[in-house]
């Protein structure tokens, strides 16, 4: 019996240093010739990011060092392009970040669709050092460019019904090449991707509408062209690639609690003191460092998030 | 088959279970391990454990389905090879990732039914790899040494497992192992099943067992 496997590394992951440090200048220098959308030279087609201008937040900052950029971008937990570390990067080109509409919808007062240049230009942009912490048990610090999602949240004048606002990531099989159904798919979660948020979580100041990083536009693999961060809640919970913001009364189910209820609570905050159930979130391994440090709690930001878990069971609302 | 023949099979079967490793340490002198290196020897020397552990347990199969036998030379050669991988994944556990934190280890070992059964997987291993030599198998004698070496199945199932419970939802690559090991464990158990069913009949009918049992192992 034959058994089917995957290559051990892609081949763009053995490209010889120097080879893959020029590639703009070979992608330049073959611009003649049409290359194929192959897995090798998919990663190499990815435009280089355009610089996005943005005032360095002076309150919202982690003095940690920033993890470096290529760690960033290369290693990413983004399933719609594939379930591997190094898949977001293989296909980020496959993704169109323009032309982009976030649809904002629900109980508000001022539903509309925003076209991704307009929600860009809304609000002053801010850089912003975050702490985040995945809930596989590393974590990394990245200096974001967004604003306040409150900024918008308030501009569309949700209703006194909306309880918790709900993130639609965009579904698009040709774009995700993850989304797509094939003979092997045993097991996918549930697209489009759904993320959710407490009115009052989604208020906060922490929370940021992101559309950069690093002083650039936000690479594919990260979440082009707008996502949400919010850094005291495990990294999954903070949605990529968003086309649709609703406000609603119910909590949304996500989809990551669909997958596994018992595992991905909908609160999902930075918690050393609760376990996944497969695997302890005592100590995360951030990415860069040799030895594994001790998660604290929200991350770090229990002084600003603390108050809105008051009185709660954080083992249940896990 | 000829000994030029017998060479050459297992010279390739050696390349290709040392192209792994040798890939990992090339990337780790070329500082090319990744954002996250540990995890990522981690899990290439895990995935390889399971990948030479099925290729192992699919010897017998092919020799039951196909009648052929060539390939039974490569079960010693495929199982230690499936043994070393897992040490060195318990290795880089051990020394790399938890710095021989003892005490962690061994609270994870208890709490963690992921790291259990992965712990099962490799301690069955050990007495296999330890019988593994011509002397070893003369002293036990066919018989015993074929029933000791029947517990890579145990090991195989509890290796799947320690995988599947570690993955994460939405992976494909537990269900595929899976279903591998469960249809390698298939054939077999057929096997079993039709031959004790052909000796009922051929008891029926009052002949003698005209089954041949051949030699080697589970």
């Amino acid at each position: 019996m034959l058994i089917k496997r995957r290559p051990d590394i892609a081949s763009s992951e053995i490209t010889a240093r120097g080879l893959y440090l020029s590639r703009r200048a070979f992608i330049a220098g073959s611009a003649a010739l049409t290359l194929g959308p192959s897995r090798a030279t998919a990663a190499a087609e990815t435009p280089p990011a355009e610089p996005l201008a943005a005032k360095p937040s002076p309150t919202f900052r982690v003095d940690d060092p920033p993890t470096k950029f290529e760690s960033v971008t290369t290693y990413n937990n983004f399933y719609e392009f594939g379930v591997d570390k190094a898949d977001p990067s293989i296909y980020a080109a496959s993704l169109r970040p323009r032309p982009w509409t976030v649809r904002v919808e629900g109980l508000c007062a001022r539903p509309k669709t925003y076209d991704l240049d307009e929600l860009l230009r809304l609000f002053p942009l801010e850089e912003r050092v975050y702490r985040l912490r995945c809930v596989e048990g590393w974590s990394m610090v990245i200096p974001w460019i967004g604003f306040p999602l409150a900024s918008l949240i308030k501009r569309v004048e949700p209703t006194g019904k909306a309880r918790f606002v709900e993130f639609t990531t965009l579904y698009d099989p040709a774009q995700f090449p993850g989304q797509k159904k094939n003979l092997i798919s045993f097991s996918s979660l549930e697209w489009p991707y759904a993320e959710g948020l407490r009115l009052d979580e989604a208020l906060h100041p922490l929370t940021l509408l992101t559309f950069g990083m690093y002083g650039r536009v936000l690479p594919n693999q990260n979440g082009a062209p707008v996502r949400v961060v919010v850094p005291w809640k495990y990294g999954f919970k903070s949605a990529k690639s968003i086309v649709r913001i609703r406000f609603v009364t119910e909590r949304p189910q996500t989809t990551w609690e669909k997958a596994a209820p018992n595992e991905y609570g909908f609160y999902s905050n930075v918690n050393p003191t609760v376990d996944h159930p497969r695997w302890s979130q005592a100590t995360e391994r951030r990415i860069g460092d040799f030895r594994r440090r001790p998660t604290l709690m929200f991350n770090g930001y229990a002084d600003q998030v603390g108050s809105l878990y008051a009185g709660m069971d954080l083992r249940k609302d896990f | 088959m000829s000994r030029s023949a017998r060479v050459a099979l297992k010279s390739v079967v050696w390349a290709a279970c040392l192209l792994p490793l040798l890939m990992l340490l090339l990337k780790f002198w070329a500082d090319d391990l990744g954002a996250n290196p540990i995890s990522y020897a981690t899990n290439v020397l895990g995935d390889t454990t399971l990948r030479i552990l099925l290729a192992s347990l699919t010897l017998t199969p092919l020799r039951l389905l196909f009648g052929i036998s060539w390939q039974m030379s490569l079960r010693r050669l495929l199982g230690l090879f499936a043994f070393s991988y897992a040490v060195l994944h318990f290795t880089v556990w051990v020394v790399v990732d938890q710095i021989f934190n003892w005490p962690g280890m061994l609270a994870d070992i208890r709490k963690r039914p992921y790291i259990t059964v992965g712990m099962l997987a490799l301690t069955l291993l050990v007495p296999l790899a330890a019988t593994s030599t011509t002397r070893m198998v003369k002293r036990l004698g066919g018989l015993n040494w074929r029933r000791l070496h029947r517990l890579v199945y145990v090991a195989g199932v509890a290796a799947i497992l320690h995988f599947s419970w570690l993955a994460k939802k939405g992976r494909n690559d537990p269900y595929l192992y899976a279903t591998i090991l469960a249809a390698l464990l298939g054939v077999r158990g057929w096997h079993r099943v039709a031959r004790a069913l052909g000796k009922r009949r051929v008891v029926a009918l009052g002949a003698p067992s005209t089954q041949k049992r051949v030699a080697g192992a589970p």
